[in-house]
């Protein structure tokens, strides 16, 4: 996967990040994720993307936006998350979710971000 | 067809790289009245001034061509060598090769052509120059310094000290400003007070220096050298010939719940008021918005108490027009308003506090007379928390500044550093983004805070600030250690970010003074002109022109002063003499041109002239004051009749100019 790609799609230029962690700072599934908001965005911009895209983080993320919200400098890590998500579900050749399967995979303790998503776009 | 010589500049290698100089003094050099051309690589050195100077003696030119820099840069050298062989300075052009060409080209052969066809613009103009002569106006030998800050207050002394007398206004009845707010002033924790009073003392003492507070300026007209300045003097409701500050009215006023500004409203003033023990001048104000006399008639108790009868209710605003050779812009600056800023509470909880109530919070003449208290609660807080950067360095979103405000990361090392040195039991957290410590003494300065006091300095931002129970949760991230951070605090200080004063930009418009996007003054030049504005005579000081500590500031002050000594130790000064000239036979008398000039320039006389069959026609014409003229060029694209001309820009010439780029 190409970082340039997911810069293109999303239209978020990592390189106004001025790492202040404000994305960390506010981000309610912190402890949840082995990579951080803040991470994110470095991670974008130095080309990590198929690590980022591998880690069970990217599914934790809530997609509250709050990130989004707080960034002082409009970086809006949510959407490069979002769009690394994007990519894993549309490779090519590759078994889908299975909506029977959807139950199992429920998370009691957290809102599923494919809910919240889901909410999001669909809600208004 | 004139004697025209051409001179191109290589300007190093700043155009010479990308223009190829030869080329253009050749073609340009066969131009039609073009009797001389050659190329230097460098027009403005001593050598390069003295080839123009030859020239013009040797094939006795008439006209002079310099493709160089931006006229902003070397007209005025390229003029005074033009007047030094015996030509009119004003028959010098110069064609901008530098930034409108090579600086912004990188093809050789586009850059060349395009650098001849700006040569030959030049050309066509030239030839259509005529000799100017500069008037003289005279300078009115008095400054006005508008803010009474450190800024202006320091501008004022030094001007008053070099013997010339000066007026500061000043909005709020003291002056004094924000350092006044001040506790102590990094990096050598001087107390704020014990510095600046002797200061407001010895201006208020100057015989020089009169101090109009409570006073703001309503209008100003004129230009360098005459500017005339309408003050509004405030209601006080006191008369300051016979208030003697004495503050018994102050402590008898029955209206006890007045938010107190000087405080930011941290306690409760009355409704006539002191700002604070060493105000100056030292005189009561009614605040009309709280006193019950005034809304309701009823009460009248200060007059009753002022021995000295110097309550006035029926005391009115009074315009005064006075006159000046030269303005100073201090107008200062204020902390941004938290309003878009939720996350961290401030209108949920009045423990978390902004930096400069924070200062008001560990002052001795405070509302807490020093001692560091919860403004809850009124108990002593324990752990602290100051966030750094908020509202600056935001880009897009919309509520904060773009610019870094420079002066946080001191003073909150000095707060951080005060509150562990005299409360030992207090645990103090710093969120940062960057440190910038670029001061004489600066980062030792914040190294002390960390090393000898202990303060946890925390590389990440705070999220949220959420008060329960008593306490202010702290969700921050700390991103060298990779971990999000939850911490009870006692109290929030904000470090947030400064922006100009408000009344900033109206002064702008008043003074024709020029912004940038922020509303801080624009300086004449960035590194050459630091304390000039790019309009004559308007000169800055302190932070309205950028964030600045106050070193910085009284540097600058002393700097906007020596520029204005050095304008009114003048007893003339030379004009523009590129100024409005109108055709009187083709002016209606339409008053379009009066209405845009934004100097007053234009008046309209009536005048007799020749009608048909020996009549005399009476007409309504237009006149220009050339000494107040400033040649911006309003009236001349406003004139519907194309009876107004610009000398040096005439019409014919700019049409000239068009023409030799269009051929």
């Amino acid at each position: 996967m190409d970082n340039r790609e997911i810069t293109r799609i999303t239209g978020v230029n990592p390189r106004k990040c001025m790492r202040c962690g404000k994305c960390s700072a506010v981000c309610p599934a912190y402890d949840e994720m082995e990579y951080h908001p803040h991470q994110f965005v470095a991670m974008i911009e130095g080309g990590a993307v198929e690590e980022l895209a591998n880690s069970r983080g990217i599914w934790r993320c809530l997609s509250c936006m709050a990130c989004m919200e707080r960034c002082p400098r409009q970086v809006e890590p949510a959407r490069l998350v979002e769009a690394v998500r994007l990519k894993v579900i549309r490779q090519a050749g590759k078994n889908h979710l299975l909506p029977d399967q959807i139950p199992g995979l429920l998370d009691p303790d957290m809102p599923q971000q494919a809910l919240v998503s889901a909410l999001r776009k669909y809600g208004k | 067809m004139g004697r025209i010589g051409v001179f191109v500049c290589w300007c190093g290698s700043n155009i010479a790289a990308t223009v190829d100089v030869k080329a253009v003094a050749e073609t340009l050099g066969r131009e039609p009245g073009v009797v001389y051309a050659a190329d230097y690589q460098y027009m403005c050195s001593e050598a390069g001034q003295n080839l123009l100077v030859q020239a013009i003696g040797q094939y006795k030119l008439t006209g002079v061509v310099i493709c160089s820099c931006s006229p902003r840069m070397h007209e005025a050298t390229f003029r005074k060598a033009a007047a030094r062989a015996g030509l009119n300075p004003y028959l010098v052009e110069i064609a901008n090769i530098r930034e409108q060409c090579s600086w912004i080209h990188k093809d050789r052969q586009v850059a060349t052509e395009k650098a001849i066809i700006l040569g030959r613009a030049a050309i066509a103009k030239v030839q259509l120059n005529a000799p100017l002569t500069a008037g003289q106006s005279p300078v009115t030998k008095r400054a006005l310094v508008i803010g009474g800050g450190i800024a202006g207050i320091q501008t004022a002394l030094d001007i008053a000290e070099a013997g010339f007398p000066v007026d500061i206004v000043e909005k709020e009845p003291t002056i004094g400003g924000k350092m006044a707010q001040i506790d102590k002033t990094f990096p050598t924790l001087d107390c704020a007070a014990c510095i600046l009073t002797p200061k407001m003392v010895d201006a208020a003492q100057n015989e020089n220096i009169d101090i109009l507070a409570y006073a703001q300026v309503e209008k100003v007209e004129g230009f360098v050298g005459n500017f005339t300045v309408t003050i509004r003097h405030k209601a006080r409701y006191v008369d300051p010939a016979k208030c003697t500050g004495c503050g018994l009215c102050t402590e008898k006023c029955p209206q006890k719940r007045v938010p107190n500004a000087f405080n930011l409203g941290l306690d409760n003033r009355r409704a006539i008021y002191i700002p604070f023990a060493q105000a100056v001048p030292k005189i009561a104000t009614i605040d009309p918005a709280y006193c019950t006399k005034l809304n309701t008639g009823k009460c009248g108790v200060c007059a009753k108490v002022c021995t000295a009868g110097a309550i006035d209710y029926q005391q009115t605003d009074r315009l005064e027009q006075r006159q000046y050779g030269a303005i100073v812009a201090a107008t200062g600056f204020q902390p941004i308003s938290l309003e878009k800023f939720g996350e961290y509470a401030y209108q949920q909880s009045p423990d978390v506090v902004t930096s400069l109530e924070f200062e008001r919070l560990m002052n001795a003449a405070g509302p807490t007379g020093g001692t560091l208290l919860r403004p809850s609660d009124g108990k002593h807080p324990h752990t602290l928390v100051f966030v750094q950067c908020v509202g600056s360095r935001c880009q897009g979103d919309g509520r904060g500044k773009t610019y870094c405000s420079k002066i946080c990361c001191m003073y909150t090392a000095k707060h951080a550093m005060l509150c562990r040195e005299k409360y030992p039991d207090t645990e103090v957290y710093v969120f940062y983004i960057d440190v910038r410590t670029p001061g004489k003494n600066f980062d030792e300065f914040y190294r002390r805070a960390v090393e000898e006091y202990g303060v946890h300095y925390i590389k990440g931002q705070v999220g949220k600030v959420v008060p329960q129970n008593g306490v202010l949760k702290v969700q921050a991230s700390d991103l060298l250690e990779n971990r999000q951070l939850h911490i009870d605090a006692d109290m929030v200080i904000l470090a947030t970010a400064m922006e100009p004063d408000p009344t900033a930009r109206a002064l702008a418009t008043q003074l024709t003074a020029s912004m940038d996007t922020n509303d801080f003054f624009t300086e004449a030049h960035p590194k050459l002109r630091p304390v000039e504005s790019p309009t004559a005579g308007v000169f800055l000081s302190g932070a309205c022109q950028g964030p600045k500590d106050i070193p910085d500031t009284v540097a600058q002050a002393g700097a906007a002063a020596a520029k204005v000594i050095g304008l009114l130790v003048k007893d003339h000064l030379t004009c523009n003499p590129c100024v409005a000239k109108p055709d009187e036979l083709m002016c209606n008398g339409c008053s379009a041109c009066a209405q845009v000039c934004p100097y007053g320039a234009i008046t309209y006389v009536d005048k007799d002239f020749r009608g048909p069959n020996r009549t005399t026609l009476r007409r309504r014409v237009a006149q220009v004051n050339p000494a107040v003229c400033q040649g911006c060029g309003a009236c001349t694209v406003t004139c519907p009749s194309g009876a107004m001309d610009l000398l040096g820009f005439s019409n014919r010439q700019i049409l000239a100019e068009v023409d030799a780029i269009c051929k």
